[in-house]
């Protein structure tokens, strides 16, 4: 049995990658992730990648912090020391609007990007689970899981076929762990 | 789709022949993985000599207190408020190209958002400087947090426009922060890929690990085009707050309901300035010239004349409303502003601001690059004087004549001025050692569609109507980095 563990097609066009894809697919040979230097449009679609949910994220957090200040304002200007400014009311609501419109806009910011940190695995400090090294720069990286799979030549002739430079058979799945 | 072409009548965004993926991370990474010119170590020194004499200036006002100012008991607030009105207006531009024209997909911003942005970011902290130097005693700036106190919890009051302001600069600031290394990370990457030894370690700390796989990529969009959309309001509001710290008050000058949108253009005005400042230097001392071409900078032009008719505009609308109110305090205001003993300034800013700006029109000076960059610094001057001419010509003759004084900076106010440029300078110096200028995943996202390379096949394939190559190829004179030659025979 073959030490291979990951297949990888390296493209220098995503034009290609995308060519690549279809054609492993049209050989159902699944893709574990392909990796770009850019975002790549279309190709979400094609991999079957669920519409991002970090929307509702954002809006949730949006009206936490919305909540959260105006509690603030009302709790220290009309409930716990409420000020006689010539007789106006205390609960002036259009003085509110400023702080409540800034950390409802601070809180869906930090809330959306730390959720997608979260759910992407994005932390200080982490170590990158590098495939190829030029995949962030100009290489486009199919990666496909070598074990249980059509053989390997097969994967090696679809890849080729559409336009590959490079098909590396992998001992090891990510470079940052040599 | 990276392989939809655009139409041929668009000027292309990056020029250059031979552009390919591997030469964009070169180009934009040379600064960054190399050692740095002459040119850097000379604008370096200057800068962080200027930065030196913030920091002794900033600490005599703190040990003396900001007695060592030039204000009186008329003029309670002069260069410290117009300095930091006049930093906070310049940051806006970085977040107007980031997330205003993400919004309405302009693809030009690809190349120029991210030092834009960087340059709010510090913009920003020179602005905040201001506010921790004017209190007199910033080691009590957290008094302006909502928190309880031995006073009986007595809180902050939430009807003041200084507070909104708090709240203002500090989102401003901190969401800038998280858009602009957000937007970072896949370029950190890059660099990390790319390093050995401890550089690499470092890097990779701070590219989070990140690695371009499809759904981090896909999400990343998401987040980008969110942040751009709540930046927008966001970046509207902050001027409009700041421009609540004079409108809501009583003086003459300055209550005026125009305040908001003509402090939004006005900075919006201003940022471009800066903008053009920086980026014409840079992209000549980096090499940069494919990637912020002649269309860039034409561009940005376009937007400097925009907003400074509209600047010109709102300052005849004040003096249209002051005589149009009946008020004589009003009255008195605008007339003093501009025959009175700070007419200089008044004028100065009237000619740099409204004046001067309007040179645009002419294709000539909009498409020359020394021009530009004079008109540049001709704008942040005139914005500098606008500022001062709100604040110090309104407060140093109002309602009581018996307290009508001038204002004179001492030697203090001038070091931390020029301090806080070279402070500025400083840091964007710094950032263009150490991260990438340019966003380079998102420039290469125009490569296959918007390059001058991709237009010039596709002319060559001919299969495009005769006119529009024509009209095309007519756009392509006022671009110092086009070979046009090359369109000779095609």
């Amino acid at each position: 049995m073959s030490s291979t563990k990951m297949i990888l097609g390296v493209f220098d066009d995503p034009d290609d990658m995308m060519h690549g894809i279809d054609n492993l697919q049209k050989n159902s040979v699944p893709i574990y992730d392909v990796y770009t230097p850019m975002p790549i449009h279309g190709i979400e679609d094609k991999l079957n990648i669920k519409d991002s949910r970090l929307g509702y994220a954002a809006f949730i957090c949006g009206c936490f912090g919305a909540t959260v200040i105006f509690s603030i304002v009302y709790y220290t200007l009309v409930h716990d020391w409420p000020m006689n400014i010539g007789g106006k009311p205390n609960f002036a609501m259009p003085d509110f609007v400023p702080f409540t419109f800034e950390w409802t806009i601070l809180f869906t910011a930090f809330g959306m990007v730390f959720t997608f940190y979260f759910a992407t695995h994005l932390f200080p400090g982490r170590t990158p689970r590098t495939m190829h090294l030029r995949a962030t720069d100009d290489r486009f990286v199919i990666a496909i899981n070598a074990k249980g799979n059509i053989p390997h030549d097969d994967i090696t002739k679809i890849l080729n076929d559409s336009g590959a430079v490079e098909v590396q058979h992998n001992d090891r799945k990510y470079l940052s762990y040599e | 789709m990276s392989s939809h072409s655009e139409s041929i009548i668009r000027e292309p965004l990056i020029t250059g022949k031979d552009i390919t993926y591997a030469k964009i991370t070169n180009d934009v990474l040379f600064p960054v993985e190399n050692k740095p010119n002459m040119a850097w170590w000379i604008g370096f020194g200057i800068a962080s000599s200027a930065a030196a004499l913030w920091v002794f200036a900033i600490s005599w006002t703190f040990w003396y207190g900001v007695g060592e100012w030039g204000l009186n008991k008329t003029v309670g607030w002069a260069w410290d408020i117009t300095g930091f009105v006049w930093w906070v207006g310049i940051g806006h531009a970085g977040t107007l190209i980031s997330a205003v024209l993400l919004i309405f997909r302009q693809n030009w911003r690809n190349s120029i958002n991210r030092s834009a942005e960087a340059m709010t970011i510090f913009a920003v902290i020179c602005a905040a400087t201001y506010i921790f130097g004017h209190m007199g005693r910033p080691w009590l700036a957290y008094w302006t947090l909502p928190l309880p106190n031995q006073y009986g919890s007595l809180w902050v009051n939430w009807n003041s426009a200084l507070m909104m302001d708090v709240f203002a600069i500090s989102t401003y600031f901190s969401v800038s922060l998280i858009f602009w290394y957000t937007g970072l990370l896949p370029d950190i990457a890059a660099i990390r890929d790319r390093a050995t030894g401890l550089r690499q370690k470092i890097y990779s700390i701070f590219s989070f690990g990140w690695t371009g796989s499809v759904k981090t990529w896909q999400r990343f969009e998401t987040v980008s085009l969110i942040l751009a959309g709540i930046s927008t309001p966001l970046v509207l509001s902050v001027h409009t707050i700041v421009s609540f710290d004079f409108a809501t008050s009583l003086e003459p000058g300055w209550h005026t309901t125009i305040f908001p949108p003509y402090f939004v253009a006005g900075a919006i005005f201003s940022g471009f300035a800066m903008v053009q400042t920086l980026l014409l230097i840079a992209r000549k001392v980096l090499g940069l010239e494919n990637y912020i071409t002649m269309f860039h900078i034409e561009s940005m032009n376009k937007i400097i004349i925009l907003t400074g008719s509209i600047v010109g505009v709102a300052y005849l609308t004040e003096f249209f409303i002051a005589w149009y109110s009946g008020v004589e305090y009003e009255q008195y205001a605008f007339i003093n502003r501009s025959t009175g003993p700070y007419w200089w300034a008044y004028w100065s800013m009237m000619t740099c601001n409204v004046i001067t700006p309007q040179l645009f029109w002419f294709k000539k000076i909009r498409l020359s690059i020394t021009a530009s960059w004079v008109l540049s610094i001709i704008v942040n001057i005139g914005m500098w004087f606008e500022r001062f001419v709100i604040i110090v010509t309104s407060l140093h003759r109002d309602y009581l004549p018996s307290s009508w004084v001038m204002f004179y900076p001492t030697w203090v106010d001038v070091s931390i001025f020029i301090g806080s440029i070279g402070l500025f300078f400083t840091m964007f110096l710094l950032f263009i050692r150490v991260l990438p200028s340019i966003a380079i995943a998102e420039v290469k996202l125009l490569l296959k569609t918007s390059s001058e390379q991709s237009k010039l096949k596709l002319i060559k394939e001919g299969h495009l109507d005769r006119d529009q190559v024509e009209f095309y190829k007519e756009s392509l004179t006022k671009f110092d980095s086009v070979e046009l030659a090359d369109y000779d025979k095609v």
